[in-house]
């Protein structure tokens, strides 16, 4: 079996993001950038099921600016084969990744897809979904267990009541939750062979995309703070104040 | 305009989500459909029917519904999108699974986790775990997106007397299928339409430690949650989460009990109206955004607290 996994290079989880004084978007100069963190868990279980002998190779793929070479060189280091790059200045909203996606994946045949179920900067929330439903495939979104059987997944998702348990048959397309796994530290002699694992650069035009974007950020801001209040000392006093102060019990 | 809504059900009842989502439609301006599939949903779409502001009701009920299976619901909304200028659902785990495969096969652009209407075709949604908010115009013919429940009011679940019609269902995908599902049980409020939240973090230390929350969460009629941390731990079940990635809430109080704050986290309850934080690190960020805090070990305090709603309650 062939893996596809896709990541992301974002702003990295620990920042706390500022918007820019302009109102024009949020400040990225200078800040730590990181793969997504559920990217991790996606070349994770592609590492995994490599390891576990159910998969043969895995292409990691990455799109956007020339630095996204370094998402892909640490999804090398964690064990994917080699690594794809469809590179691009332009903003890139999920409808277009998935349109590029789909063109890679039509390139590379996988027969498994392995995508963050989201994306912490923009939160969006879509790209494994519509490149899913480009391709014509199931889709096992939010996924905290994969079973690989013959010519079918089976996968168990957290929903907002539990978990549900769906058979995907392949190709399929499959999108992680925190709970899949934990990725792997990477170690350093994993990072110096990874310099040495092969990877292409691609460009939209190449692949006959249109990556025009549709939604345009008209302005960015910081939500109102929220102020601190006051500190109680007895658990008496804080529950006389939530019933006579508040009025919330 | 003309605007169709995903309605949000288990077969038998119409979620709540539903509500909030039929008034961010309301606040678009329009002609509002509610779409239910189901099998054997007609409960639903009787109720959706009563819903203040809806128009008409469209009901596809058929087997490869019943569990509404992504492939199976894209294909079907995307079969009625027609005429549509709208296309709206609840931004819960069916929501966010299923509408953006429609989006992708309509070739538009989909806004997650809407907040705000600005006009028909210009949404604030949230962005980086919330700490940004982003205005953003779609110029797509057709504005599909998913609408944060906590961030508009349920539409009144009566008065409404829409027209209920069947709708053809489209062919199974044949591509997935249900294989069963392990809900969590509970006689408490969901976590989303619960006036009151009382959640619990790492600080908790184990599973067994959050009967001490649920005994103050019937005392007040509370849900209960958790941070991610305690999830992962293994302490309770995933849909506990609330967070970034997990549930987001905003009830009138939330109670934080050994939970520490982490960005992630205060994504998903830093609307709350009332925030109580009880840590014993009184470092801990959650105090930061916190209207009454309270410094003290939560073994404590927690149980303190489980008396203290008994008196209130013997006096009335």
């Amino acid at each position: 079996m062939k893996i596809l996994v896709a990541v992301k290079r974002v702003v990295d989880y620990n920042v706390k993001v500022r918007a820019k004084a302009d109102g024009t978007g949020v400040e990225t100069a200078n800040v730590k950038m990181s793969m997504n963190p559920f990217d991790e868990i996606a070349v994770e279980e592609a590492v995994r099921l490599q390891e576990a002998g159910k998969a043969k190779e895995i292409v990691a793929v990455s799109l956007g600016v020339t630095a996204c070479q370094d998402t892909i060189r640490t999804a090398l280091a964690m064990g994917a084969d080699r690594g794809v790059l469809v590179e691009t200045d332009v903003e890139l909203q999920p409808l277009a990744v998935a349109k590029l996606l789909k063109a890679v994946v039509e390139k590379e045949k996988p027969d498994l897809v392995i995508l963050g179920k989201q994306a912490i900067d923009d939160d969006a929330n879509q790209t494994g979904q519509m490149l899913a439903a480009l391709l014509g495939w199931p889709q096992g979104t939010f996924a905290s267990k994969i079973e690989v059987g013959a010519g079918a997944v089976t996968v168990t998702r957290e929903i907002d009541g539990g978990l549900e348990t769906v058979a995907l048959k392949l190709p399929t397309l499959i999108t992680s939750d925190l709970r899949l796994n934990e990725p792997r530290f990477v170690k350093l002699p994993n990072i110096m062979k990874a310099k040495k694992k092969p990877l292409e650069v691609l460009k939209p035009a190449d692949l006959g995309v249109d990556i025009a974007p549709r939604l345009i950020t008209l302005k960015v801001q910081e939500p109102p703070k929220r102020q601190a209040g006051i500190k109680v000392d007895t658990v008496a006093t804080l529950v006389d104040k939530l019933h006579k102060e508040a009025h919330v019990i | 305009m003309s605007i169709l809504v995903i309605a949000e059900h288990d077969n038998a009842a119409l979620k709540s989500a539903t509500l909030n989502t039929v008034t961010a439609a309301t606040q678009i301006g329009g002609d509002i459909a509610v779409l239910v599939a189901g099998q054997h949903c007609d409960a639903v779409a009787q109720a959706a029917a009563q819903v203040a502001g809806v128009k008409k009701v469209l009901v596809a009920d058929a087997p490869h519904y019943a569990n509404q299976l992504a492939e199976n619901m894209a294909a079907l909304v995307v079969s009625l999108a027609g005429g549509y200028t709208h296309i709206l659902a609840p931004a819960t785990a069916a929501g966010k699974n299923t509408l953006p495969r429609v989006a992708a096969l309509l070739d538009a652009a989909q806004l997650s986790d809407v907040i705000k209407v600005e006009s028909p075709d210009t949404f604030v949604r949230p962005i980086y775990a919330g700490n940004v908010l982003a205005t953003v115009r779609s110029s797509d013919k057709i504005k599909i997106m998913t609408v944060r429940g906590t961030a508009f009011p349920a539409a009144t679940a009566t008065g409404g007397s829409a027209s209920i019609e069947p709708v053809p269902v489209a062919a199974d995908a044949g591509v997935s299928s249900f294989v069963g599902q392990q809900l969590t049980k509970s006689d408490r409020p969901e976590l989303t339409a619960a006036k009151i939240i009382i959640s619990g973090g790492r600080g908790m230390g184990n599973g067994e430690n959050f009967k001490l929350l649920e005994d103050v969460a019937d005392k007040l009629g509370a849900a209960v949650g958790a941070s991610r941390a305690a999830v992962d731990a293994g302490y309770v079940p995933n849909d506990y989460q609330v967070g970034q990635t997990g549930k987001v809430v905003a009830p009138e109080l939330y109670i934080a009990v050994g939970i520490s704050g982490a960005i992630q986290h205060l994504a998903g309850m830093k609307d709350s109206k009332v925030i109580v934080a009880i840590n014993k690190d009184e470092e801990a960020p959650i105090f930061q955004v916190a209207d009454y805090g309270l410094v003290a070990d939560l073994f404590v305090a927690v149980p303190e607290m489980s008396k203290e709603l008994d008196k209130l309650k013997a006096a009335g």
